[in-house]
Order: C-alpha cells, then sequence, then structure tokens
C-alpha cells in the first residue's frame, strides 16, 4: 500500500507505546512474537476494505500487479516492447516486409547507393542491403533470446540453490564464476570459436551461454539469499515446510525479479557480442545472414560507401538499445527503492 | 519564546498525489523547556521537524503555509545560506537510528570535529581535541583512543551519545530529538535519555522530544503536545494529560499502554488504521476512530479549544472527554 | 586488513589456475597444437608424430599443463609461430596497450565519473534525461560500430586523425581509439555514479551531513562522494581488466600493434602458444586488478578494514 511513512519508528499500537515505557516486563521472547502477531494481524486487517480501502488507490497490490500499471504508463516501456515485437514478427517472417532473395546478389551493382525498390542501397557483393538487414533480425533475435534462455536456466537453478543450500556448494559455484569472469569474454571467444568450422548458430549461443551462466548466477544466487532472509520465509521454514516447497512457493516468486531484470538487459549485449564476434571473424560465417557479418564486410568499404555499414549497424544499435531500454524499464518498475 | 510554530502547512507529492502531511500546527518551545511532540507514523510530527531544521526534501515536500519563528526571525522568510549557518549552531537535530545517520566512512573524531571546523573555523588539530573533549562530557570511555574509530566499531548507545555530542557541540539553543531512543536497547534507553536532559538542563536549551513512547515522556517532558493527522489535537502540560486527557485520542493512547494492576485482562487498542494523509476523513480526522463522534465531527473540523490554562484540545466534546 | 590481503591472495590461485586451464583444453584439446607448424598445409602424419613428441603433446592433457605453468613461472612462454619468443612479442605489445588502457580508464574517470555527479545529483532534469539517454545509446551501439563510425568521421571525412595508428603508439595517437575503447565503460560508470549518488543522496547520513548546517558543497565531497563513489572505484579496477581483454576489437580497427593484434595473428596462424600465453598473462593482470580493486575498497570503506 503506497502511503507515505512520513515518520520513522513503530506506530503507536498495543505494544508500540507499552513495553518499553513501563520499564519492559514482558522478556524479549514474547514481545517478539508478539509483534509478530500484531504484524499479521495487521496485514489481514488490511487487504478487506478498511479504513482507506475506500480511495482509488487503495486497492491491495502485489509487486507484479504493481509494475504492470507502472510500465503500461511507461512510454520507454511501450517503445521498447513495441520494437522488439516488431523485431520478433519480422524474425519469423521476413518476407512480410521484404520480397528479395539476401543471397541473391548481383556482383554488377556492388557498392551502389539507394534506388528505387533497394532503399538502403547494394553491398560489396551486390546484394541488396535492405533485404540482408531484414533478414539479419532473425540471427540477432535467434542468438539473442536462446542464449538468454540458456543463460537463465543455467545460472538461476546454479545460483539458486547455491544461494539456498549456501555452504560448501555455494563457495564452490563463487569460485567457479569467479574463474569464468576471469577469462575476458571477446578473448575467450575468439579462442574458443577459432576451433570450430561449424556455420551455424549453436557454437557462437553454447559459447555465450558458457561464459554468460555466471553472471545470472550470481545475481540468482544473490536474490535468493535475501529472499531466504525474508521473515515470511523464516516462518515457513519453522512450520516446517520442505525444502523444495520453500524455494518454489516462497523464494522463487521473490527471487526471480533480478534475473528477468538482468536477464532482458543481457539479452542485447549478446546480440551485440555475437555481431563483434563475427565483425573478428569467428562468429557466423557467411552464408548465414548476420549484421555482423554485413558490418564487418563493409568496413573495407567505409570511404566509398558508407551506406553498406550504417544501415545494419544502426538496425543492431536499435535492437541492442530496445532491449536494454526494455530491461530498464521493468527494472525502474520492480525496483521500489526508485519510486 | 525561544521558537514559534505558527500554522505550519507542509505537503508532499507522491504518485499517487498530494499528501497532506502537516496541516496547521502551532506550537511553541520556551528555553529550557521540552516539548514532548506525540503521535503515531504519519501523524506529521517529523515532518514538522524538519521544517523547522530546514532538512525537508524539497521536492517532493513543499511548505504551503505558516511561520516558524526562531529567536525573533522568521526562519522561512531567510536565504538557505543564513538558515544553514543556523543550523548546528542555532539548533540542532538527533535522529532516530544513529548507526545509519552516522557517516560509515568517516571516523567519529572527524564528524565531531567537523562542526568545529566548519562553523568556527578551527584547525584540523583543535577540532580533534574538541573532539575528545565533546566525547568525554557524553561519557564515551576511553574517548582519546576512540575519537580516530569509525560508527560501526561503537555499539548501539555509544552511536547514539556521539549524535547527541554532535547536536550539542556548537551549544545551540534548541534540540530536536526525533525518537532518540527508539531504536536502543531497553537498558540503554533510560541512560541516554538521562544524559540528554542532564546536558540540556545544563545549558538552558530547548529541547522538542519526538516520540510515540508516552513512558519516556512521563520523566522528562514539561509540556506535550500530541498530533493527528498533521494537526495537534490535544496540547497539555505533562501531568495534566496523564490525569485527565482532553481528547478521546489521547485518552485511547493513554489505555494502551499495558499496566502491571491489569495483568491478564487484554490490552486495549485503538481501533482501525491510521488516516491516508491522501484522503483525509472530512470533519474531525480522528472521527472514524473515535468512540465518542457525533455527526457534528463528521462535517466541523473542531477548532483547538483552550481547556484552562496552558491547554488545548481540539475535541468538540473535550468537557465530556475529561470528565471521563 | 594483513588477514584480509592472505585470503584474498589465496582466493586468487584457484581462479588463475582454473581460468589458464580452461582456456589451454580450449586451445590444446578443442584446437589442433600443431597445425600451424607446418606452414599453410597439414602436417603429413609423420611429422605430425614427431611434432607431437618434441612439444609433449602425446602426454596427457594434465601433465602438459603442468609443463606449460612451469616453464610460464620460470619466464619462458615458448615461441611464437615465426620462431620469435613469447615473450618478445609481449614485451613490444603490452606497452602498446597499457597506454591505450590508461587513456580509456582516464575517460572513465574524467567523463563518466563528472557526468554520473552531475546527473545524479540533478535527477529528473533535462540535463539528467539527455545524458542518460545519451549513455543508453552509446551502450547499445557495439564498440566496433562507435570504431568504425569514428574511423570514418574523424578520420575519414574530417581527417582529424589517421585512421590508423602507428607501430610506435604515442599517447596521443592513441586518444580517439581509447575513448572508443572505454566507450561503453563509460556510459556504465556514469550510470553507475548517477544511481549511487542518487541512492546516497536519500542516505541519514547526508541528512544529518545537512542538518548540522555543512555548505553544501562540503556535504557532496565530503560525505556524499566519499561514500558514492565506493561502488564506481570497483567497477572500473575490475574494468582494467575487461579492457585490456576487450582492446582486441579496437585494436584491429585502428590497427594498433598492441596485444589484441598478437592475440589475433595468434590465432589466425593456430601458434598455441603465442595464444596461451597471452591469455595467461590478461587472466593474471585481470586477477590483480581484482586484487587491488577489493584492496582499495578496504582502504575507502572502513566498515571493510575492520571486519
Amino acid at each position: 500500500m503506497p502511503e507515505p511513512d512520513f515518520d520513522e519508528g513503530a506506530a503507536i499500537s498495543a505494544t508500540g507505546a507499552g513495553g518499553v515505557g513501563q520499564g519492559a516486563i514482558a522478556p524479549t521472547g514474547t514481545g517478539a512474537a508478539m509483534d509478530l502477531a500484531i504484524s499479521e494481524g495487521a496485514t489481514l486487517e488490511r487487504t478487506p476494505g478498511g479504513p482507506e480501502g475506500t480511495g482509488p488507490a487503495g486497492k491491495p497490490r502485489s509487486l507484479w500487479g504493481d509494475a504492470w500499471r507502472d510500465l503500461r504508463r511507461n512510454p520507454v516501456f511501450i517503445v521498447s516492447g513495441l520494437i522488439i515485437l516488431f523485431l520478433v514478427v519480422i524474425s519469423l517472417w521476413p518476407s512480410l516486409i521484404a520480397s528479395g532473395n539476401p543471397l541473391k546478389c548481383d556482383l554488377s551493382k556492388a557498392q551502389l547507393g539507394s534506388r528505387p525498390g533497394h532503399p538502403f542501397g547494394y553491398d560489396g557483393q551486390g546484394c541488396d542491403v535492405y533485404t540482408r538487414t531484414v533478414y539479419g533480425a532473425r540471427t540477432s533475435v535467434t542468438v539473442g533470446v536462446c542464449t538468454t534462455l540458456g543463460v537463465a536456466l543455467f545460472g538461476s537453478v546454479l545460483g539458486g540453490l547455491a544461494g539456498f543450500f549456501g555452504g560448501g556448494w555455494d563457495a564452490l559455484l563463487s569460485r567457479i564464476t569467479d574463474i569464468f569472469f576471469g577469462i575476458p569474454v571477446v578473448l575467450g571467444g575468439l579462442v574458443f570459436l577459432s576451433v570450430v568450422t561449424s556455420t551455424t548458430v549453436w557454437p557462437v549461443i553454447g559459447f555465450m551461454v558458457l561464459l554468460g551462466w555466471p553472471q545470472i548466477a550470481r545475481i540468482a544466487r544473490g536474490s535468493v539469499i535475501t529472499a531466504k532472509q525474508n521473515d515470511y520465509v523464516q516462518a515457513a521454514r519453522a512450520l516446517g515446510a520442505t525444502n523444495s516447497r520453500m524455494l518454489l512457493r516462497h523464494i522463487a516468486p521473490n527471487a526471480v525479479a533480478p534475473v528477468i531484470v538482468v536477464a532482458t538487459i543481457a539479452l542485447g549485449t549478446y546480440i551485440s557480442l555475437e555481431a563483434t564476434l563475427s565483425y573478428l571473424g569467428v562468429g557466423l560465417k557467411p552464408p548465414s545472414v548476420s549484421w555482423g557479418i554485413d558490418i564487418s564486410a563493409a568496413s573495407q568499404y567505409i570511404r566509398n560507401a558508407p551506406h553498406m555499414l550504417l544501415w545494419p549497424a544502426g538496425a543492431l544499435a536499435v535492437t541492442v538499445l530496445a532491449f536494454i531500454m526494455l530491461g530498464d524499464a521493468v527494472r525502474d518498475a520492480l525496483d521500489p527503492k526508485l519510486r | 519564546m525561544l521558537l514559534e510554530v505558527r500554522d505550519l502547512q507542509v505537503e508532499f507529492k507522491t504518485r499517487d498525489g498530494i499528501a497532506k502531511a502537516v496541516n496547521g500546527v502551532t506550537y511553541s518551545v520556551a528555553a529550557g523547556e521540552t516539548l514532548a511532540v506525540l503521535g503515531e507514523s504519519g501523524s506529521g510530527k517529523s515532518v514538522t521537524a524538519q521544517a523547522v531544521m530546514g532538512i525537508l526534501d524539497m521536492p517532493p515536500g513543499r511548505i504551503t503555509g505558516g511561520e516558524i519563528v526562531f529567536q525573533g526571525q522568521d526562519l522561512l522568510k531567510l536565504k538557505e545560506d543564513e538558515r544553514r549557518k543556523i543550523r548546528g549552531s542555532g539548533m540542532a537535530m538527533i535522529f532516530q537510528d544513529a548507526l545509519s545517520s552516522l557517516n560509515p566512512v568517516l571516523s567519529v573524531g572527524a564528524q565531531l570535529g567537523e562542526m568545529y571546523s566548519v562553523h568556527r573555523g578551527m584547525s584540523r588539530a583543535d577540532a580533534k581535541a574538541k573532539a575528545v573533549e565533546l566525547m568525554d562530557r557524553v561519557r564515551i570511555p576511553a574517548a582519546k583512543e576512540r575519537v580516530g574509530q569509525y560508527p560501526h566499531q561503537f555499539s548501539g548507545g555509544m552511536r547514539q551519545r556521539i549524535m547527541i555530542a554532535m547536536a550539542m557541540a556548537l551549544e545551540p539553543a534548541l534540540i530536536i530529538a526525533d525518537e532518540p531512543t527508539t531504536a536502543l536497547d531497553v537498558t540503554v534507553q533510560a541512560q541516554v535519555m538521562d544524559l540528554l536532559a542532564e546536558l540540556q538542563r545544563e545549558m538552558n536549551m530547548g529541547l522538542i522530544l519526538i516520540t510515540h513512547d508516552l513512558g519516556v515522556v512521563a520523566d522528562v517532558a514539561d509540556r506535550i503536545a500530541v498530533m493527528y493527522a498533521g494537526r495537534i489535537v490535544e496540547e497539555a502540560p505533562v501531568h495534566e494529560i496523564y490525569k485527565a486527557p482532553a481528547h478521546p485520542y489521547t485518552r485511547g493512547l493513554l489505555d494502551s499502554i499495558p499496566r502491571l494492576d491489569q495483568k491478564g485482562q487484554e490490552l486495549y487498542a485503538i481501533k482501525g488504521l491510521p488516516p491516508n494523509l491522501m484522503h483525509i476523513p472530512s470533519g474531525c480526522a480522528f472521527h472514524p476512530r473515535c468512540p465518542m463522534a457525533q455527526d457534528v465531527c463528521r462535517t466541523d473540523v473542531p477548532p483547538l479549544a483552550n481547556v484552562s490554562e496552558g491547554r488545548r484540545s481540539a475535541c468538540h466534546f473535550w468537557k465530556e472527554c475529561l470528565n471521563g | 586488513m594483513g588477514r584480509y590481503v592472505i585470503r584474498r591472495l589465496l582466493q586468487m590461485i584457484p581462479v588463475f589456475f582454473g581460468a589458464t586451464l580452461l582456456i589451454f583444453l580450449m586451445v590444446n584439446v578443442m584446437g589442433d597444437p600443431i597445425a600451424g607448424l607446418c606452414g599453410d598445409k597439414a602436417c603429413d602424419p609423420a611429422t605430425a608424430t614427431r611434432l607431437k613428441q618434441e612439444f609433449g603433446l602425446d602426454k596427457p592433457v594434465w601433465q602438459q599443463y603442468a609443463t606449460y605453468m612451469g616453464n610460464v613461472f620460470t619466464g619462458d612462454f615458448g615461441t611464437a609461430f615465426n620462431g620469435q619468443k613469447v615473450t618478445e612479442l609481449m614485451s613490444t605489445a603490452f606497452p602498446v596497450t597499457i597506454r591505450l588502457t590508461i587513456i580509456a580508464i582516464l575517460f572513465e574517470i574524467v567523463i563518466g565519473i563528472t557526468l554520473g555527479v552531475v546527473t545524479g545529483l540533478r535527477r529528473g532534469r533535462p540535463i539528467d534525461t539527455a545524458v542518460l539517454i545519451l549513455t543508453l545509446v552509446v551502450i547499445a551501439i557495439p564498440t566496433f560500430v562507435t570504431g568504425l563510425v569514428l574511423q570514418l568521421v574523424l578520420g575519414v571525412e574530417w581527417q582529424w586523425i589517421k585512421p590508423s595508428v602507428p607501430p610506435d603508439a604515442p599517447f596521443d595517437k592513441l586518444l580517439i581509439p581509447g575513448l572508443v575503447l572505454a566507450s561503453v565503460s563509460l556510459a556504465y560508470v556514469t550510470r553507475l555514479t548517477r544511481t549511487s549518488i542518487a541512492e546516497n543522496s536519500r542516505a541519514d547520513y547526508v541528512r544529518t551531513a545537512v542538518a548540522k548546517g555543512l555548505p553544501r558543497h562540503r556535504v557532496i565531497t565530503r560525505h556524499l562522494l566519499r561514500n558514492s563513489l565506493i561502488p564506481v572505484v570497483t567497477f572500473i579496477g575490475t574494468d582494467v581488466g575487461a579492457l585490456m581483454g576487450g582492446a582486441i576489437v579496437t585494436e584491429r580497427i585502428f590497427n594498433i600493434h598492441g596485444v589484441g593484434f598478437q592475440l589475433y595473428q595468434g590465432i589466425l596462424r593456430q601458434s598455441t602458444q603465442t595464444v596461451v600465453g597471452f591469455v595467461t598473462v590478461l587472466v593474471l593482470v585481470f586477477l590483480v586488478a581484482n586484487l587491488v580493486v577489493d584492496l582499495l575498497y578496504a582502504v575507502l570503506d572502513p566498515r571493510i578494514r575492520y571486519a
């Protein structure tokens, strides 16, 4: 309930005004139990229309409900959401907006600028830049989404379990994540992918999952540890809830928000990383159609035909930006501290 | 009068609308006097104090009316730099949570000495010597050795003593203590409160003690002002209020103190919840929770009526309340 | 404090061996370590066997790794494809990359922190929004695109700089490449500083400082900044390692003969020794940078120092 809390400190309640002033009659144990009971009572009291339940802002809201209400009003979220929706649609059905074939090239038209029907001009091989830019979205979105799914799955499971069980497993995981953090990503990619000959997207995705999961694991570990310390989780533990029940019912719903935010932002950076690796010649290889490959190829002609570089680079930047902004907006909506 | 707050009004802009935190508060403090301001969260007691100190977050806060007259000048008419010079030297504030209120990365000596170096232009060495003196004064053992330590190395009680020392450093005329003992262990509370009262007597300072703890109030305060929904609902000398409250809210507060002679009986609690400052109830803001509420309470705002010399109540039925 | 340092040092050891082992495995098991030794064509089986024996490649991998690490600790990083000592390559490449990294870090500190402080203190104002959007754009555009575009605009169109850096790579020629290398981190530093300032400016101790009657600039510099910069310093410190590793892209764009260039050559020519050697040193740099950050953290935050 977003009731402004100007005065810090406990409200005057039966215990608040009492206990202390009269010289602490009750031993602390019962005092704590009482506090718990009272706060329990207070929460129960608040749900159905209390005195303030009448106001427009009086409906009880969950973290997610609150966040969603915020997001719907946030122009950043709407814009980035629409861009992403558009990207997903054209990666599924690129022919909706591009009738050509990205691999059909005509060397005689190489490096030509914009002409009717070919608004972005031609690249160094005489392929239509517009068509290639549209088809490139599929690669980027596939790489981004698959990597994020893999990273989120491995990272949150391993990190979450380490955070939940603590002890030796936690220490082990911390050291392992340290090791992966010790390898510079681009370097690792160069070393790892240079020995791979496959031309599909899977080695690239596999590599990025391999180096990306520790990031999510750390986040998940941290938020599970925080969630674990919540009073209601401790209470559930005291009431004899099983580990799996506590993890799934009490901890996971509360720990998942930071993971989602970081994963969304990371999705953008994975797309960017794939392009970087492709630029270095170890990511995707032709005949794959990828913005990174096109930018890399265009960089040789940068003096004569900058349009070849700018279109795929612009598309790449907008895509990455959309995911980062989406993640940012979700974070702002989920983080009550920033309100 | 040392400090007179007249008809002060403060609003906060929130995501869901304007919250009226203070709605016409009037109180005064004389030199050497202790005024206890009592009220629950959201009653506006801390916001009033922050407005007096000039440390209100603006925005989202906004002072929409009233005067704050300190030693004869209206603080709200001063420039920020003039106000700043009053803070610390003319009036000082003690906060509830000393651990978070002290800078974690500066030694306590540096934080105490800063008062002297900034306001008095003292050299570092002199300021440090003064800091040790201050720590001695609030009875921190081994002050000389501990002056270079950091807040987290002190116990809760010691930290609050440091806060008190910091407030007392320039011997201000007025101290505002916002729940100074709430965060402390019960055993330490009395010591800290006694220290505060003792220093106040010594320096003949005015003290505004913001609290929700009626027990603390009885021992140290001269007068009590009870706040509810941004207004003062009752103001009275301390012994009178305990004998016979003239407002049903005060009565409710007093009744909710557990007493030894009533052991085994159910504790009394004021029914309902504190008001939503976005939608303060019409008429008397307390009427939805008041056992004595009549129709007139729903429509008319009760004026702060004189009950007796130095005693006022904002209740339509203060006489009935006073007579139990 | 002493125990803290020792604990951190001990924690570094498994990370160092883990990371180098991982790279070693990638190169030696997945790749073909002798492929680069017979020129452009594949080695014939007899030569391959001989070479494998010569380099100890017929032994189990863990033994190869142990031998390699043993050599590394005596300062022997092996030889590159052209017979040059890897250490020789390093002695020419690292100074260049270190210069580039220093420039990048300076950009991060000067521009990043300044922008972060300015925006953090003016949350919600136009300048804040503008800088925030700018940082997002910078983060969104991959470094290699920023680099190529800057090279195109500054080097080719306006001719302010030479599009490629000479082999000796003096400081002044590395300014723009340094900015490119720093760009994404610069944006992160700005955002991090902004968030940190914004969060801390609501902290109780800042309110106390105001209540003490301190002038605004003193509240900011002495109380707010000191606390807010702790996470920023941490980030910049860890970034040293990341920048040196990530310099490969910038170095490729501006044709700078630094670590990235040598590594790239090493990978192209499948020179295992060069690759593993350089990466090992980079991992070490990264770890030492992290250690320094941890120590710095303890210096800045007494709560850690005395924990």
